[in-house]
């Protein structure tokens, strides 16, 4: 491993050699049995053969790429050094990075372990929804220091708005993706002005009155979301146009025939699985990026001392509204997805229980962590599903988990704050002398 | 006797029947220190929370002769505008850091306004494009010069809650001098303070007043600090002003020795049951 290891200084021509040898005897290692010997049918009989005039290219190559790659990377790293006299912070703690680096690799390798478990893959996708839940919601509450009991409303705006959209103007799930989203957040800043002089308990039961609010307006607005029987036959979402069906309509293919495979109902659900992990990657991305933003570090200050804030010349109305908007929409995105997964939708799906729920997630996750969202969606959500099993006494131990953790972890699960930016001390000194 | 910078005019505040600040004429002059000192409940932190926009008064004017804008009337601007347009900035009584964010946040985030606009709303920051890049180097240097001047360099990664509290009270002052100050307002920043650090404070003072021009408003009951930094005081009583001048005068007045120590029985009583 030594070898890959990227070190800090500057490499000289001999270790960037030594490097690319490491790689090119992995590659030989590799190689001989991957491209070195090979199987030749000989009259019915099979014999094994030897190629190792291809086994020498092959490590050849490997050699020249790693030496040539390296020494790309190196051009690229020396430019971006020299560019700014300031280190950036993307020194998150190891453990972290390696345990995040798990879970990804983990959850794109579920469908592939799992690809005949549709249980284990609709789970899966569940925890992934409240996982997108929860990153959105850390927005608002996590970084914002906004205490919101009615996230689900921006859930139900979202997925009814893929519904009407799909039953009124037969919109597709990727037309209505984005207009979900900014409807979600139009609604975000409906709610955020008049609320904005509110903090804590009182914000919490506005809130908490605007989920309910929502959910009322669903239930006895018939002609528009069909009341309480809610809408359905909405269409899953197709893959660049290729729908999942069994028999597509009359001169158009579906997945199962353009890619010349069997048709099976996993192929959807796989999907949807892996729509939802990158939905829920993108918002990872989109919020990480965002909090070493002004706006993200703004949201933080804001909730740390408001009136400080103000003192610095901050438009709190500005950044408050941000934080609800940018949160809504996120929350609005994963109602699409909702919709789409479920193909039916019903005002009952958004009652208070799940607000409680995906707060819960941010809370034990420890406010402001994206891992921390990872992890306690996947305890809130396992968690009833391990206790099927003894169903009367499911609640119960739920709730027993969740005071265990808060006892034991008060400030959530993963509670340290990662700096947004750090200050390089030599290049800080240097660039001032 | 140079500019005015700021000129305070008929300024009085009223909360219900009570009269914090009463008919108040103050002028601040550009590139000086200015103290206002007083015994307690005098109204002059009401009278911070008048000047940068935290209370909107009952009567009155303040007007800021801003070096590079010209006249602007700051009764009328809301709480960030006040620090954003006309560049008065002020700290706290009572520290009000952002305690998780480390100190270099703290002083990045004073620069809030500079960087949001390059940023774009934010599309600039999310792509990393080079105006934002350079912004953000930009405000780093700021920062960093600020840290390196008031000696919180090697502390810049630190939470800002974890330190000490005289740390925190030059914290808040480097971060208020990020927002690039034409005025600072002080509110008592040597409470809490040890000697050393108080006369540290003094140096700090007047080396921001004599090398970067900025003017300095000052509230303050340590009078190592008031009398060995002010050029000009201030003294407040019952929201009324009942003197002004210079250090040595303020010393000497009849007036503001009464209003500190008492005079007559009554008010001697009460002020020994205070003590």
């Amino acid at each position: 491993m030594s070898a890959v290891i990227i070190a800090r200084h500057a490499r000289t021509p001999a270790e960037r050699f030594k490097d690319a040898a490491w790689v090119a005897f992995v590659a030989l290692l590799l190689g001989i049995p991957m491209v070195g010997l090979t199987t030749v049918d000989e009259g019915g009989a099979l014999t094994v053969q030897t190629r190792f005039g291809m086994l020498a290219i092959f490590v050849g190559v490997s050699f020249a790429g790693r030496f040539i790659f390296r020494w790309i990377m190196d051009q690229v790293r020396g430019r971006r050094a020299a560019k700014s006299a300031v280190a950036k912070a993307d020194r998150t703690p190891l453990a972290i990075r390696v345990i995040g680096w798990a879970v990804l690799g983990a959850s794109v390798a579920l469908p592939i372990m799992f690809s005949e478990n549709r249980y284990v893959i609709d789970t899966a996708t569940t925890v992934l929804i409240y996982v997108m839940l929860g990153w959105g919601l850390n927005v608002v509450v996590g970084l914002a220091g906004l205490l919101d009991l009615g996230y689900v409303a921006f859930y139900a705006v979202g997925a009814y708005t893929y519904a009407l959209l799909f039953s009124h103007f037969g919109w597709t799930f990727w037309e209505a993706l984005p207009v979900a989203g900014a409807m979600a957040a139009t609604f975000g800043i409906l709610l955020g002005y008049p609320i904005l002089r509110l903090r804590g308990d009182y914000l919490a039961i506005v809130t908490l009155g605007f989920g309910e609010i929502i959910r009322v307006i669903l239930v006895n607005w018939t002609e528009l979301s069909n009341g309480p029987n809610g809408i359905g036959s909405i269409p899953r979402p197709t893959l660049f146009g290729l729908p999942f069906e069994r028999n597509p309509a009359e001169g158009t293919q579906s997945f199962a025939t353009f890619f010349g495979l069997d048709f099976s109902g996993m192929h959807r659900i796989i999907f949807l699985y892996y729509l939802i992990l990158v939905l829920a990657l993108l918002t990872n991305v989109f919020v990480s990026r965002l909090r070493k933003l002004p706006v993200g570090r703004a949201w933080e200050a804001l909730r740390e001392d408001e009136i400080a804030c103000k003192a610095m010349g901050m438009n709190v109305t500005n950044v408050k509204l941000s934080a609800f908007a940018i949160g809504a929409m996120l929350g609005g995105f994963a109602g699409v997805f909702f919709a789409a997964r479920q193909g039916f939708i019903s005002p009952e799906s958004f009652t208070f229980t799940e607000s409680a729920t995906i707060l819960a997630i941010v809370v034990l996750g420890g406010m402001g962590s994206q891992l921390g969202v990872v992890l306690a969606a996947l305890v809130l959500v396992l968690l009833p599903e391990l206790g099927r099993n003894f169903s009367e006494y499911r609640m119960l131990m739920f709730g027993t988990a969740m005071v265990l953790i808060m006892v034991w972890k008060p400030s959530g699960l993963l509670a340290s704050r990662e700096p947004t930016i750090r200050l390089n001390k030599a290049a800080a000194t240097g660039g001032e002398a | 006797m140079s500019a005015t910078l700021l000129s305070v005019e008929n300024l009085t505040m009223r909360f219900g029947g009570l009269t914090a600040i009463d008919d108040l004429s103050v002028s601040v002059p550009a590139g000086k220190i200015t103290a206002i000192i007083g015994p307690n409940g005098a109204g002059k932190t009401t009278f911070f929370n008048c000047l940068t926009g935290f209370y909107k008064p009952t009567v009155g004017s303040v007007r800021l002769a801003h070096p590079k804008k010209g006249e602007m009337r700051l009764e009328t601007m809301t709480g960030h505008r006040v620090a954003r347009d006309a560049q008065v900035v002020r700290t706290f009584q009572n520290i009000r850091l952002f305690p998780k964010m480390t100190v270099l946040e703290n002083l990045i985030v004073a620069q809030h306004n500079f960087l949001q606009e390059a940023s774009r709303f934010s599309i600039a920051g999310i792509f990393r494009l080079s105006g934002y890049r350079k912004a953000e180097s930009e405000a780093l240097k700021t920062a960093a010069h600020w840290l390196e001047r008031l000696g919180l360099t090697d502390i810049a990664d630190v939470a800002a809650g974890d330190l000490p509290y005289g740390t925190q009270r030059r914290i808040e002052i480097a971060r208020a001098l990020c927002v690039d100050p034409v005025l600072l307002c002080l509110d008592e920043p040597a409470a809490g303070l040890n000697p050393r650090e108080s006369a540290e404070l003094n140096t700090l003072l007047l080396s921001l007043c004599r090398e970067e021009g900025i003017a300095i408003l000052l509230i303050e009951h340590d009078m190592s600090v008031v009398m060995n930094v002010s050029d000009h005081i201030c003294v407040l009583n019952y929201g009324r002003k009942i003197a002004e001048g210079t250090p040595e005068e303020i010393r000497n007045d009849p007036q503001v020795i009464k209003a500190y120590l008492g005079e007559d029985d009554e008010e001697t009583a009460s002020g020994e049951k205070a003590a």
